[in-house]
This record gives structure tokens, sequence and C-alpha cells, in this order.
């Protein structure tokens, strides 16, 4: 006895490819909406914001001419930020990933850890603004520094970075850490010589996405009440300074209609940051694409 | 230790010719034993695995452990590197002596035990890193900084594992470029170049064709004139073709341990027999 009628089965199959298409057009046209936005926002930035990008722009600094406004200080500011956010947070967290991934053992309390650093990543950047002025401002006393701000915006990345470090140990083999071991390796160097190597592409990746979102992040600035009207450069990790996100929201509060378009050049240069930096990510992946 | 080889040359003889089962090897020497095993016994969890094993491994022989699939013989030779320790549920009760010492003992450390008990894994495992990085990395771990010595230790771990001839002109490439069964002769190099004394291989043919499995056979003939070889085999012809001992393994327990042509010919267990002959397993 058969159990398909081909007759029925002959019968259902044009409905079937009709709804196949159905759903690939639905895909489609979820896609097309967002790109779309996104291409909308960007036009806009870019027709309103590119005039009033020149040499100037990048050398003079904040100022109540629209014409004469520019970025050093936030520019530099913002590079001197990640020379504090890149060491710190990336040593951190990888740090962090390895002692949760290779050396922790499994019980109930690292579980517990390795659930909470998860939801960590979900904490909103207020609320890290919020921890870096009570301790890094007000009680280590670091002021609005670049040290203060700094250290906030790792505390803010650390999870996206050790969640990412850790899926890339993850994706290490086994059987290659059984080969290190097997040789008389300790733990230190197997971790050294064989999985780091091995999960770097995917440290590296997560690591400068991380940054890109440091770099663009405002808020916890905000409550940290990092200024905006700075006429100086930093010369210092102690020194106050801002930062190109600040700057920028600075100008798009302003009343003058001006305002907004410095805002709008002001966006395309931490927009081209983003752009670098995230290629890099891609490129690293490309370079070092799995072996496995 | 490993002895530098005449001219480092590896002459290729048919395994007929070269007296699978040893009979005319003189028995009159009698040889030291590298492991013993005492009343081990190892658990993962609640799971008993392995019972009261006694095993006596002997110098410059191939030990070959057959037995049926979750018998413990895998479990078994990483227990003699204590391998079996990254199972985090481990427990074991017993004595492994190697050489004079429990390998349990405090003051062993397991790094040291690992450099003298080397092992090559079912599965090839280069690291992702070149042929040359493969086999230095042994070496490189245990200190061994000086890049002369460093080319000569991999030329020589490379002949020693018949690979030489087949890589010299490509050391720089990537390991994964190999073949499998090039790449288990690597791993094998990779092993040899810590000099351990004892070999262990966990089924180190069950991923090659016959003609590598032919290759990584006549190796282990000629590893053992130097090394103390300790084989994991699904295949009984292969336990056969290269061992002088045999132990069948089955639930956990030593069924039957004998010179290997005792145990395919007269086994004295009835498991055995069924065992060798097919009927299970």
């Amino acid at each position: 006895m058969k159990y398909m009628d081909e007759t029925a089965v002959l019968k259902q199959i044009k409905s079937r490819i009709r709804k196949n298409n159905i759903w690939k057009s639905v895909f489609f046209i979820a896609t097309i909406l967002a790109l779309l936005a996104l291409a909308m926002l960007i036009g806009r930035i870019i027709s309103q914001g590119a005039s009033f990008i020149d040499w100037d722009f990048f050398t003079n600094f904040s100022s109540r001419f629209p014409e004469k406004a520019g970025i050093k200080a936030a520019l530099v500011g913002s590079i001197y930020l990640m020379l504090v956010v890149a060491p710190t947070s990336v040593i951190l967290g990888v740090a962090t990933a390895v002692y949760l991934e290779e050396y922790a053992k499994k019980n109930r309390f690292n579980d517990f850890i390795r659930a909470n650093i998860s939801n960590l990543a979900g904490v909103p950047s207020v609320v890290f603004g919020l921890l870096g002025l009570t301790i890094f401002v007000r009680m280590l006393g670091l002021g609005k520094s670049i040290l203060a701000a700094g250290l906030t915006m790792s505390l803010l990345i650390l999870p996206v970075i050790i969640v990412a470090a850790q899926e890339a140990i993850r994706t290490v083999p086994k059987e290659q850490r059984e080969a290190s071991y097997a040789m008389g390796a300790t733990k230190w160097q197997t971790v050294f010589c064989v999985v780091l190597p091995a999960a770097l592409p995917g440290i590296l990746t997560g690591s400068i996405l991380a940054l890109s979102r440091a770099i663009g992040e405002t808020a916890p600035l905000a409550v940290m009440g990092i200024p905006v009207i700075i006429h100086f450069l930093p010369d210092g990790l102690l020194s106050e300074f801002t930062a190109l996100p600040m700057q920028i929201y600075d100008w798009a509060k302003r009343p003058q209609e001006a305002f907004q378009s410095v805002a709008a050049a002001g966006i395309i240069v931490l927009m081209i940051i983003l752009v670098l930096m995230n290629s890099v990510a891609v490129m690293i992946r490309n370079k070092f694409q799995k072996r496995y | 230790m490993v002895q530098t080889m005449s001219n480092g040359e590896l002459k290729i003889v048919t395994v007929a010719e070269r007296n699978p089962y040893g009979l005319k090897e003189p028995r009159a020497k009698k040889k030291t034993s590298v492991f013993s095993a005492r009343n081990f016994q190892l658990w993962y969890g609640e799971h008993h695995v392995l019972k009261d094993i006694q095993l006596d491994v002997k110098e410059n022989e191939v030990t070959a452990i057959i037995g049926p699939s979750g018998c413990g013989k895998s479990t078994f030779i990483k227990s003699l590197n204590r391998m079996v320790e990254l199972v985090p549920s481990v427990k074991t009760n017993g004595e492994i002596i190697y050489r004079g010492r429990n390998i349990f003992d405090a003051d062993f450390a397991v790094e040291e035990l690992r450099t003298k008990v080397g092992m090559v894994f079912q599965k090839p495992n280069p690291f992702p890193k070149s042929i040359y990085d493969n086999v230095a990395y042994g070496p490189r771990i245990h200190g061994i900084k000086n890049k002369k010595l460093l080319d000569e230790i991999v030329e020589k771990s490379l002949r020693g594992a018949a690979i030489w001839d087949e890589v010299k002109d490509r050391l720089n490439d990537h390991a994964y470029r190999l073949s499998g069964g090039q790449q288990q002769r690597l791993c094998i190099a990779r092993c040899l170049a810590i000099e351990p004394d004892v070999i262990l291989m966990d089924e180190p043919t069950s991923a090659l064709d016959p003609i590598s499995t032919l290759k990584v056979e006549e190796l282990i003939l000629e590893l053992k004139k130097q090394f103390s070889i300790i084989i994991v085999t699904h295949n009984m012809q292969q336990a056969a073709r290269i061992s002088e001992k045999t132990a069948f393994f089955l639930n956990g327990e030593v069924v039957e341990f004998d010179r290997t042509d005792k145990i395919f010919s007269t086994p004295r267990d009835k498991r055995t027999e069924d065992y060798i002959s097919g009927r299970f397993g």
C-alpha cells in the first residue's frame, strides 16, 4: 500500500511553490526597507554636512560661529579615549574569557558568572555612565578626565569583548589542546601557543566591533559631565577633554540652523571612522579564514 | 630516548619479511617493564569504566590493546599519560607504575610524565601552523630556542616518522595542506620531537586509507627498535601484524593478556576466541 497519493501530491505542488515565493518576497522587502531607511539617513547627513567638511573643520576648535567651528579637540579627544579603552578592555576582556573557558571549573558559581556577563552586555550605557561618575570621577578623584571616561567606556564594552573572545576560544578544536597537553605543555603554554593564536581572528574582530561602539557612545560621557567646549588639546590622560559624539550632540542641540549642518559634518567624520574600523575587522576575518 | 640513526634513512621492508609475530626473537634477555598497572580502577562520575586492571608493558615492544567499542581501551591508554584527567568527572584508584614511579604521585609532575610518554591520536590533529612549527612545538615548549638545534630535531623527527622526503622542500607549508596519512605521520614526528620513552597510539590508522595505514604500520615496526609502543586498535589483523603482546579488553576488564601469536592461535579464554573469530564486537 502506498502512503503518498500521487494526484493529491501533484495538486499540492503549485500552492507550495506559491507559498515559497511569497515568503521569499517578504524577506526581500524586509531587507530593502532596512537598507532604504539607512540610505536615506546617510544621504541626508551627507547632503547636509558635506559642504562643511574642509581642512579648517579638522584644525579648528569648536566655536560660536558655525563656519568657524571645527572638531579638532573632539577628534584628538576621541583618539586619546581609544588609547585608554583599547588596551584596558581588550586585555581585561581576553584574560577573563581565557579564565572562564580554560581555567574555571564547571560549577554553579562559574555558570552564574558566565550568565551574568552576557546580561551585563545588555545593561544600558547610561547606567555605566552613572557608575563611572560615582567611582572614577568622584571616589577615585580622576575628574572628568580621559582616564575616567576611558575606564568607564572599557567597562561598558568589556562584556561584549568577553563574550566574543569566549566564543572565539570555544571554536578552537579540543584535539588541538589535547595535542599540546600530550607533549607535556602546561596550561599556560597551551593557551598562549595554541588556543590564542587560533582564536585571534575572532577575538580581534569582536574587539574592533566593540571599540567602534565605544567611539560612538554618547550617554556615559553626557552623564559623567564631559565638557563640550574645549579650546585646548589634552596634555595627558588626566586632562579634561571632549569626544566626537559629545561634540556632535552639542552642535545638534544648538538653535542656529547652520549648526545642524556642522553636526552633520561631524557625523560624517564619525561614520567614516566607524566604517574604517569595521572594514579592518572584516579584513582580519577574511585574512585568517577558518582553517578547520 | 631517541638514538641517532646511522644514516637517518629507513629501510623499507615488507610486512611479511618482518616476522610479525616475533617468534624468532631471542627470549633469553628478560625485558624490563615500562608500565605496570596494579589494581587500576577508573570511574567517569558513577560509571565504572576500568575494573582492576593488571597489565605489564615491556620495553621495546609493541603492545596492542583490542576489544569492542566502549570496553575502556582508549580510556586505559589515556590513563597512562593522564590525559584522561581532562575529563572533569574522572576518578581513579590503584597504581600505574612507570619505570618505578607511580604516575599519580604528587611529586611526579604530569608535564614530566607526558614528556616521556608521547601520544598519537585517532584523528590526525596537527596544529594550524607550518610543518616546521608543528614539529618544533614540543622542543620549544621544553625550552629549546637555538635555531640550529631546532632544525636538527625537526629533520631527525621527520626522518624518524618516514615523512622527511615528502616534506623537506616545503617545511614552511601549512600542515593542513598535507594529506590525512601525511598529517598522521607528521603527528608522529611531532611526538618523536620530544624524544619520548613510550609512545601511546589511540587507533592511529582508523581515519586513514589502506596505503597510509600500511605506511604507519611499517613505521611502527621501525619505531619499536627505539621506543615502547602501546597501540589501541579496532583492526585485529593490525594487532596481529605489528604487536608482540596483545591485551583483550572487555567491559573494563583485561580478559586475556599474552603474546600476540598465542592470543590469535590458542586463546585461553572463550570470550577472546569469540571476539577474534568475529562472533561479536
